[in-house]
């Protein structure tokens, strides 16, 4: 890091090729230039009462409650994983971790025809699920939480298996010397050191969660109260009451900023 | 981090420069009928997809000099298009109320077809639906149209006719969403056009719904006003209204305008 710094302090602005700093120029105002559009937009005065209308509540409270669930089965199957993937050879390791960040390079649409034709009424699970226990997934909040975990997990297991594979393994190996158990020293000592990448995995992978869209309108459907998260009542909202749309991207925006700014340090916990 | 300083004016100056070189607006209308080969772009409600397709064919077969270009989408997310600037020559509606929203930017809106409400199903007809007072039952999962999107708002009216009330398990965001739902099996029954369940596949059938409670879904068709082909956007709607265009239609289960 302080090597390119050093390097980068010998370019002084005459030195910048305008080969780059037009098309960088350009660059940054193609991704800022919306955001202003939507700020603009806006209508302040109106803000507070669109937040507040019932539809938006409801959103607002479902798409809290979506991603939270997210998060939690991300938490508990994904680090699991993420610790397999660091610390033990197996064959077909590399396949599994392709398979597990698929989602991410996925189009969210597919990944919900793809949920329907496995976790649907006929689908491949989900036709067992509904002979065996009677639950059916689509159009459930359940099913809103799935659709929305499929593409956010993979962002905690890739952050997480990058903080295993950076922390100091001396502790855990001290550890278990001093004859602390597999379990103690994860509690213990693993997850106290990489409780960092950790926190940043779990905060990815909730903004991810919060902004879903595809996978779930196409999985698990739009129902006001059940299924309708943010994006779902944004994308709706556009075409009836643009200042309803405009509010909840604003507190989408809001949340993806905060959630950046508290990780700008911990973006990439191995550099 | 890498961090060249740049002297601090140059590149929002350099973005503004060229933002104002993209920005200049479209040069005025060319002299009609002469020049470049002309392309006309009709924004018109999902449901036309198939009809309208036939219809541009036989469009540029007429008028070899003219483009048909199809922009097909739920017809309140067309409105806001247009509403917001897209450069559509014709706008085809599946209800008169997204017509009316842009009611200022189009000439003489016109009615060309009609259509009606049916009950999709799965093919075979397995729960035993026989009406709109069946979709009240505790066993079935039911779709609907958004309320924001025509289809859903006609289903309304349908259900309220019939004085039925529906607990749906998803409002669609379009019409086709809610036939696939039903084609997949996800849900047993939706209230679509009867030519979705013509377009739907071996899957699904249509339950009729009883003229008493059913909606006629009216397709009004009009010339953008800021259309530079004036001349070849008329020829179009004047297709889509002639008794060839009609006849088109009526292959596809539209119904021709009630008289009125």
């Amino acid at each position: 890091m302080t090597g390119i710094a050093r390097r980068g302090r010998a370019g002084s602005a005459a030195g910048v090729p305008l080969l780059f700093a037009v098309p960088a120029a350009l660059a940054v105002g193609f991704l800022a230039i919306p955001l202003l559009g939507l700020l603009e937009q806006t209508s302040w005065r109106q803000l507070a009462s669109e937040l507040t209308a019932p539809q938006a509540r409801l959103a607002l409270r479902l798409s809290l409650v979506c991603s939270l669930g997210a998060v939690a089965i991300s938490l508990l199957l994904g680090v699991p994983l993420a610790w397999l993937l660091a610390r033990v050879e197996f064959p077909g390791r590399n396949l599994v971790r392709a398979l597990t960040t698929l989602p991410m390079v996925l189009p969210p649409v597919v990944g919900g025809v793809a949920l329907l034709l496995a976790f649907g009424r006929r689908g491949l699970v989900g036709q067992w699920l509904d002979r065996a226990f009677g639950v059916t997934l689509p159009f459930t909040t359940m099913g809103a939480v799935l659709a929305e975990a499929f593409v956010a997990m993979p962002f905690l297991v890739i952050t997480t298996e990058a903080g295993l594979r950076a922390m100091d393994r001396r502790f855990e190996d001290a550890a278990a010397t001093l004859g602390a158990g597999r379990w103690t020293t994860f509690r213990r000592v693993t997850l106290p050191l990489i409780a960092p990448s950790l926190g940043a995995g779990a905060a990815l992978c909730w903004a991810r969660a919060l902004g879903e869209f595809g996978a779930t309108i196409t999985f698990a459907g739009n129902l006001p109260g059940s299924t309708q998260t943010m994006p779902l009542a944004v994308y709706l909202a556009l075409e009836t009451d643009l200042q309803a749309a405009i509010a909840l991207s604003l507190v989408l925006l809001v949340v993806s900023l905060a959630v950046l700014i508290a990780l700008r340090d911990r973006w990439f916990p191995t550099a | 981090m890498v961090r060249p300083r740049i002297r601090s004016a140059a590149a929002p100056l350099l973005l503004v420069a060229l933002l104002a070189a993209g920005c200049g607006r479209d040069a005025g209308p060319p002299a009609g009928g002469s020049g470049p080969p002309a392309e006309i772009k009709v924004f018109a409600a999902a449901s036309l997809t198939a009809a309208f397709g036939k219809l541009g064919e036989q469009f540029t077969a007429a008028h070899p000099g003219t483009k048909v270009v199809f922009n097909f989408a739920g017809s309140q997310a067309l409105a806001t298009q247009i509403r917001q600037g897209a450069p559509a020559d014709v706008f085809a509606a599946a209800d008169t109320r997204n017509m009316d929203k842009v009611a200022d930017q189009v000439s003489n809106p016109q009615s060309f077809a009609s259509n009606l409400l049916q009950i999709i199903v799965a093919k075979g007809n397995p729960k035993g639906i026989r009406g709109l007072e069946d979709l009240a039952r505790k066993d079935l999962k039911v779709v609907l149209a958004a309320p924001e999107v025509p289809a859903g708002r006609y289903s309304k009216e349908a259900l309220d006719k019939a004085g039925v009330t529906v607990r749906p398990v998803s409002l669609e965001d379009n019409v086709k969403a809610a036939v696939s739902k039903v084609s997949l099996g996800e849900a047993d029954a939706g209230i679509v056009y009867v030519t979705d369940v013509t377009a739907g596949g071996d899957k699904v059938e249509g339950v009729d719904i009883p003229v008493e409670q059913n909606v006629a879904a009216t397709y009004p068709i009009a010339l953008v006003k800021a259309s530079r082909y004036q001349e070849q956007a008329q020829q179009f709607i004047d297709l889509v209204r002639s008794p060839e265009g009609q006849q088109v239609l009526e292959g596809y289960g539209f119904l021709p305008v009630p008289a009125s």
